[in-house]
């Protein structure tokens, strides 16, 4: 009952939030002629151009800037040691580490190779990595922005130097003022303050690492981020004090990728469209929770035989203070949409709970990260109206936009390359030593190591399997390059097939026409979800988390 | 080329707004309205020497304090972890089994509570259950020489549900339990 | 031609054909069309390769022999179903062709004529076609008037009127001329005719890929290569598990999981739908097209002929003042006893009594050029006819005809045509001759507003006619007074708000806007502009097939959609066999993934390809008639396919496997 009690709040409560910021979004986003217009114009006076781009400029600039991000970020980690605001003194980075870091947070991944409070300065957290937090979330809703003008049939995507501030400045910060108040009133540390050094009641002497945290949590969760500022996350208590700042952030994580597609929907002026796409990713989400939690109430199974109380299910990895609950929601909450911060440990879920956060990060788009969430599931719908679209007798078409081998081609790659990455990545690392290596537990568990890490890189989320030793210089390439491709593929196709279809003559819509607005198409979009998005997956499920879990004693 | 200089523009804008200007923000708010907790929630002796954080588990291993949860990474506040170990990792049961022997021993139809044997997330979880400082009250009244009574009666007046009402299970701080045992019990010299 | 014959899937004479077909499209050069056949023989090639190396070393010989065996029979039953749907249309194509290997023309040139083969017919050769002659090539009558038999074309055996000039111009190679004769200009290249085209086109030689089967196949192999990453990383997989899995069980995985159902039925359904619309005898100038027809939004149709019935009808007969109805009636059905066209006859018979003429009693027999029919008994004159024909035939009463005059725009007004009826000198009244809107049209059109296509009536009457007849007929809109170029118009209007626009005609000056149409049906009786400028046409001249077409189009692409559907649900089933099967021997406890409780991993594995396999040709009746369409929304459509194939496709592999598997191991093959 208290599972029940508190899923409902927190996925009911962000529900209710995401509608009135999803239409802020879309008027902060694509104001209507006149509306916002001084916003609009300082924007384009700090970039110095508002032109109206085509989907081949709009990508262009996009991924000029994510260059920008991808090298001032990259600098700054490399030379640390030289800059201001580091008071604990950290030294510099293995190359191949900041080569990584700096992919995976400007790929809005956060996938961490590092324990912060042991390794980065207070100018790396904050203008490196929190910068990136921002404009790399901005540079997602903004992709998201372009994709519906395309969709609705606009003769241009916008201006993406407009949108990234509109995103940032418009949507982003201002949240991350609001949340951050109310995290720092809930307990979290907000100091420039080096470490406190304590002296325990045992007479033992304590670092305590602290810093800006409120800060720097803030929008690490509001923008699918995901990297913690300390090492274990939002497992600190530092980043995670009681159980109202753990439910502040599970809102936190859901709140934009929910509204994103109220977003979406107010942009194509479709909003039964996007309550549709809403259904069938909060249907997903609930499979999951469900099953999380059901799998996580399961005592530990190490100590099947030892003299341990079982009724509070597997606590080895979680905290006390969030409740039984905390732990398995948060992990399909913050996978589900490609967030990645944990409060609770993964590598020591259940095995069948760990499949629910490979599962999430396998779809990708039941909410998905920050705009690129329902860019996904645009490549899903995309597939199943071509498919739903020869079912009722005529050429698929898209609101009104027919779907033919061009875009099939674009959204089959798109969807392609994310199981290549996944199954490619982890069949390289597991049968060399280059994986095998790194891995910290026996049997199936390890290979479920490798494939979590993979799975995390390719889905942009950022959260893993811990046990594993991921601070090689393989593995910081291999999943630095995975994060750079599974981050730019799948905006980059999407927009080339907007640009396809802007190229065609659009179709009226008729009672012949395949509805999007009901819940048969529904039903048809969550089908080709689970078909083209975790079918593939199967066989490495099966060894992985099904293996061991059918083989405990 | 413009692109670039553009985009630089953007970033140097965006990096002023979103960095220095949102972070000066809330620095100055956490500090103005919650200066204690911004700075770590850190308990200090009278003359100004830090104790601990009240958020961050300390060591204790006198039997004379209740325990917190096992650590990962020996209670290091500089360097948190986790165990990470596979819930089936057999090495979770050597540990649990040598916690089980430091903690006294126990039988099959009066288990430890599961908390005391497993690591939390960032090895720092200030809490223990109920049940798990009551399990160990026995053995903190013998070292302070007193009624285990007078033990759980501090427990349970420090015990909370945090989340209220919508959490079934009660949890006790720690460093706060010890803080209070501390104050109202002296510790008795046990005699060898 | 075969008309409307419903000849069984499989057909005897058909089968032997087929199956030797099967083996000859084993030619990579044909294979390779069809990406996922071509991986799947591919595969089997590797597997066969490999069996050769077990034979050497002595493995398990039988089990992985029953694999390549199941592997090919696949690929066979691929080339099997396609070899049977082109061998329906074949069958068709011979008897075409023998009508054709015969053709020979009597070319004229300067003034001499010269009988040559047909093959040696250029364009723009003048030929003289005589009673009894066949045309040698299609073509434009240039002189002369004749009537031709069409039967070997449609079926139809009345014969046909053919002239120079008009809208009956256009004739057909193969066709023969019964009476007078018809100088003919060859208007194609020899091969490139109507009967050449019929025969590529029933035979399936000459078919593109349509742009949704493009598309399709673009699908199919994308998750075919999607599978090939999740089965070819399976080997590394398993090296991290400490085991291995060989060859010829990841080849089987692979070709399970892959999309062979509806990969092997693809072409046969793009012939067999072809092939439906012949059978329904509109020809289709590609594939294209026929998929453009189930996308209609809007459906142009002439009033004359479609909605209303070809001949307009007497329904009223109005006396003027001071004469009896009785009166009227009697002298209406005098004067039209010399009547023989329809509008005469609906007169006699709105009369009711009967059609025996009078003793002696001269009639008076309709022309064209008086416009007037009638009757002389005794001095008695009776006549019927145009209202000005008639009043110009004498003098009458003013006030008379100031009332006829009166009644006669009533009448147009309200959409009729009126007949003045005089005897002798005596105005008696008007027959109002009006549109009889066809029986079970309103019906149709109400079925294509549940299929979302909206219907619009194009007429040369004016508005207030059109509008009238257009509300009893139940169509969506009208084109009132309408000339060729509003038709254009219209279409151009109608495509720039993105809708997909189908009509039909038949003169030349339908020709622009057949060509502007997404889907043109020109008439078979039309122009050789129109016929050009259409891509379907009909070959019995019925407009309203149009609605036939619609539903073929839809049903082609539906029966795609429903076999892709159901080939991918099955993969379900075949991971729930093939994987517990193969990684029980990393992993013991996967055995619980054995839900099927299939006896060994052996026998799963060789029932699902099994399974695999034979649910091709159990598909193919199905493939060839195409899934059961009913006019009815998009989302009831969706509901319906979605419930049959989908669910379909998730149960049927598991009852299916595990009755093989039953099978297999009762006779000990695994």
């Amino acid at each position: 009952m208290e599972h029940v009690i508190i899923v409902a709040l927190i996925l009911g409560g962000t529900t209710l939030l995401s509608l009135p910021l999803g239409a802020w979004m879309k008027l902060a986003m694509d104001p209507s002629s006149g509306r916002m217009s001084r916003w609009t114009g300082l924007f384009a006076r700090i970039g110095g151009t508002a032109e109206e781009q085509g989907w081949k400029g709009y990508l262009v600039t996009m991924l000029t800037f994510n260059a920008i991000m991808f090298t001032v970020v990259f600098l700054i980690l490399a030379l640390q040691h030289y800059l201001p605001l580091n008071p604990d003194g950290m030294g510099a980075h293995d190359p191949t580490l900041v080569f990584n870091t700096a992919a995976s947070f400007t790929t809005n991944t956060n996938l961490q190779h590092y324990s912060g409070e042991a390794s980065m300065s207070y100018l790396s957290q904050l203008a490196g990595l929190m910068w990136l937090q921002f404009v790399s979330a901005a540079t997602g809703i903004a992709a998201l922005a372009a994709l519906a003008r395309g969709i609705a049939g606009r003769p241009s995507l916008g201006n993406f130097m407009v949108d990234v501030q509109r995103a940032s400045l418009l949507v982003l910060l201002p949240l991350a003022v609001v949340v951050a108040v109310l995290m720092v009133l809930g307990g979290m540390p907000m100091t420039l303050q080096g470490s406190a050094v304590a002296t325990t009641l045992e007479g033992v002497t304590q670092t305590i690492a602290r810093g800006p945290v409120a800060a720097f949590l803030t929008i690490k969760q509001l923008g699918t981020n995901g990297g913690g500022f300390f090492g274990p996350n939002a497992t600190h208590p530092l980043e995670n004090p009681t159980f109202w700042t753990n439910g502040l952030a599970m809102i936190a994580i859901m709140l934009i990728p929910m509204a994103c597609v109220w977003m979406f929907g107010g942009i194509l002026g479709r909003m039964k469209h996007a309550a549709v796409i809403f259904s069938v990713m909060t249907v997903f989400i609930l499979v999951k929770i469900t099953g999380s939690v059901v799998f996580e109430s399961a005592p530990t199974p190490a100590f099947a035989e030892l003299p341990v109380s079982t009724d509070a299910g597997n606590l080895e990895g979680k905290e006390l203070r969030f409740g039984a609950t905390g732990g398995p929601l948060w992990a399909v909450l913050t996978t589900s949409t490609s967030n990645g911060s944990v409060g609770a440990m993964h590598d020591s879920l259940n095995p069948l709970t760990g499949l629910m956060p490979m599962a999430g990060m396998w779809l990708n788009a039941t909410f998905g990260g920050v705009g690129v969430g329902m860019i996904n599931m645009f490549l899903y719908i995309v597939v199943a109206v071509f498919v739903a679209g020869m079912m009722v007798g005529r050429t698929p078409e898209y609101l009104g936009h027919r779907i033919e081998a061009k875009e099939v081609r674009l959204a089959i790659l798109a969807l392609f390359s994310h199981a290549f990455l996944i199954l490619g990545g982890t069949a390289l690392f597991a049968a060399t030593s280059l994986g095998q290596s790194t891995v910290q537990d026996p049997g199936a568990h390890g290979f479920s190591e490798i494939l979590y890490e993979f799975t995390s890189a390719a889905a942009n989320n950022g959260s893993g399997f811990e046990g594993l030793g991921d601070g090689t210089a393989a593995w910081n390439i291999a999943t630095g390059i995975v994060m750079l491709i599974g981050r730019f593929l799948p905006i980059i196709l999407p927009l080339a097939i907007i640009g396809s279809l802007m190229a065609k003559r659009r179709a009226a819509e008729s009672a012949g026409t395949l509805g999007v607005e009901d819940a048969t198409f529904g039903t048809m979009l969550g089908l080709t979800v689970v078909v083209f998005g975790a079918l593939t997956f199967l066989p490495a499920a099966a060894l992985g988390p099904l293996a061991e879990h059918f083989s405990l004693p | 080329m413009n692109d670039i200089i553009s985009g630089l523009r953007v970033a140097a804008a965006t990096m002023a707004i979103c960095v220095a200007g949102y972070t000066t923000v809330i620095l100055t708010f956490a500090q103005v309205v919650t200066p204690a907790t911004a700075n770590g929630s850190l308990i200090s002796r009278q003359d100004g020497s830090v104790i601990g954080s009240r958020l961050i588990a300390q060591a204790f291993t006198s039997p004379e304090y209740v325990w917190p949860r096992p650590s990962a990474v020996g209670y290091d506040a500089g360097g948190a972890g986790g165990s990470n170990l596979s819930s089936a990792n057999p090495q979770l049961a050597d540990r649990a089994e040598a916690l089980i022997e430091a903690h006294g021993g126990v039988s099959r139809a009066d288990p430890i509570p599961a908390d005391l044997v497993t690591a939390s997330g960032a090895g720092l979880d200030p809490h223990v259950s109920v049940e798990g400082a009551m399990f160990q009250a026995g053995r903190v009244a013998q070292a302070r020489g007193v009624e285990p009574a007078a033990i759980t009666a501090i427990i349970d007046r420090l015990a909370e549900r945090p989340g209220g009402f919508l959490t079934d299970e009660q949890i006790v701080n720690v460093l706060e339990l010890n803080l209070a045992l501390d104050a109202e019990l002296s510790v008795q010299a046990v005699a060898d | 031609m075969a008309h409307q014959q419903n000849k069984s899937v499989f057909s005897g004479g058909l089968i032997g054909p087929a199956i030797g077909e099967s083996f000859a499209k084993l030619d990579p050069r044909k294979l390779i069309r069809n990406p996922v056949m071509f991986t799947t023989a591919s595969v089997a090639l590797l597997a066969t390769v490999l069996l050769i190396g077990t034979v050497l070393s002595g493995g398990d010989l039988l089990f992985e022999a029953q694999i390549v065996f199941w592997l090919w029979v696949t690929v066979l039953f691929g080339n099997f179903a396609e070899a049977l749907a082109e061998g329906r249309g074949k069958a068709q194509a011979a008897s075409l062709r023998s009508t054709k290997a015969e053709l020979r023309g009597k070319r004229v040139k300067g003034g001499t004529q010269k009988v040559v083969a047909a093959s040696e017919l250029r364009a723009g050769d003048i030929v003289l076609v005589e009673t009894g002659d066949q045309i040698p090539a299609d073509g434009e009558v240039v002189e002369g008037v004749a009537s031709v038999n069409e039967a070997a074309i449609t079926g139809e055996s009345a014969p046909v009127i053919r002239e120079a000039g008009g809208d009956r111009s256009a004739v057909t190679a193969g066709t023969r001329v019964i009476s007078d004769w018809i100088k003919v200009k060859v208007t194609v290249e020899p091969g490139e005719g109507f009967l050449d085209r019929m025969i590529s086109l029933v035979e399936g030689a000459s078919r593109a890929k349509t742009p949704n089967e493009v598309a399709l196949t673009v699908l199919l192999t994308g998750l075919t290569l999607i599978f090939l990453v999740a089965v070819g990383t399976l080997p590394a997989f398993a090296a991290y598990a400490g085991g291995s899995i060989s060859v010829p069980i990841l080849v089987a995985l692979f070709v399970a999981l892959i999309p062979t159902t509806i990969s092997a039925l693809l072409s046969a359904i793009g012939i067999a739908g072809m092939d439906r619309l012949i059978r329904f005898n509109v020809l289709a100038k590609s594939g294209r097209a026929v998929e453009a027809a189930g996308d209609i939004d809007t459906l142009l149709l002439d009033k004359t002929g479609t909605i209303t019935l070809g001949d307009r009808q007497a329904t009223e007969f109005l006396p003027l003042n001071g004469v009896r109805e009785a009166e009227l009636v009697e002298a209406a059905h005098l004067s039209s006893l010399g009547d023989e066209t329809p509008e005469g006859r609906s007169i006699i018979e709105l009369a009711g009594k009967g059609d025996s003429t009078p003793a002696n009693a001269e009639i008076v027999p309709f022309t064209a050029q008086t416009r007037v029919s009638g009757i002389n008994i005794g001095d008695r004159k009776i006549r019927k006819g145009a209202v000005d024909a008639i009043l110009g035939l004498q003098e009458f009463d003013k006030t008379a005809g100031a009332q006829m005059r009166a009644l006669t725009e009533r009448i147009a007004r309200a959409g009729g045509t009126p007949l003045a009826v005089a005897d002798g000198s005596r105005l008696l009244g008007a027959i109002n001759l009006s549109d009889i809107v066809k029986s079970g049209i309103k019906e149709r059109f109400a079925e294509l507003r549940r299929m979302g296509i909206r219907t619009v009536m194009i007429t040369g009457d004016n508005p207030l006619t059109a509008a009238a007849i257009a509300a009893e007929a139940g169509v969506d809109d009208f084109l009132a007074e309408a000339t060729p170029e509003d038709k254009l118009d219209l279409i151009r209007k109608e495509q720039s708000g993105g809708k997909l626009v189908a009509m039909c005609g038949d003169g030349t000056n339908d020709a622009p806007a057949l060509a502007q149409a997404d889907v043109g049906v020109a008439m078979n009786t039309g122009t050789q502009a129109a016929r050009e400028a259409g891509n379907m046409v009909d070959l019995d001249n019925n407009p309203t097939k149009l609605i036939e077409v619609v539903g073929i189009g839809k049903q082609l692409l539906m029966t795609r959609g429903a076999l892709t559907t159901f080939s991918i649900s099955n993969d379900v089933a075949k991971y729930f066999a093939i994987l517990p099967a193969i990684f029980v021997t990393l992993y013991p406890g996967l055995a619980a993934l054995n839900v099927m409780g299939l006896n060994s991993p052996q026998s799963a594995i060789l029932s699902a390809i099994i399974f695999n396999a034979i649910i091709i040709p159990l598909l193919v009746p199905l493939a060839l008639k195409g899934v059961a369409y009913r006019p009815q929304s998009a989302s009831k459509q969706l509901i319906r396919n979605l419930g049959i194939y989908g669910i379909g496709g998730l149960i049927a592999p598991f009852v299916g496997i595990k009755l093989i598997d039953m099978a297999v191991s009762s006779i000990g093959l695994a």
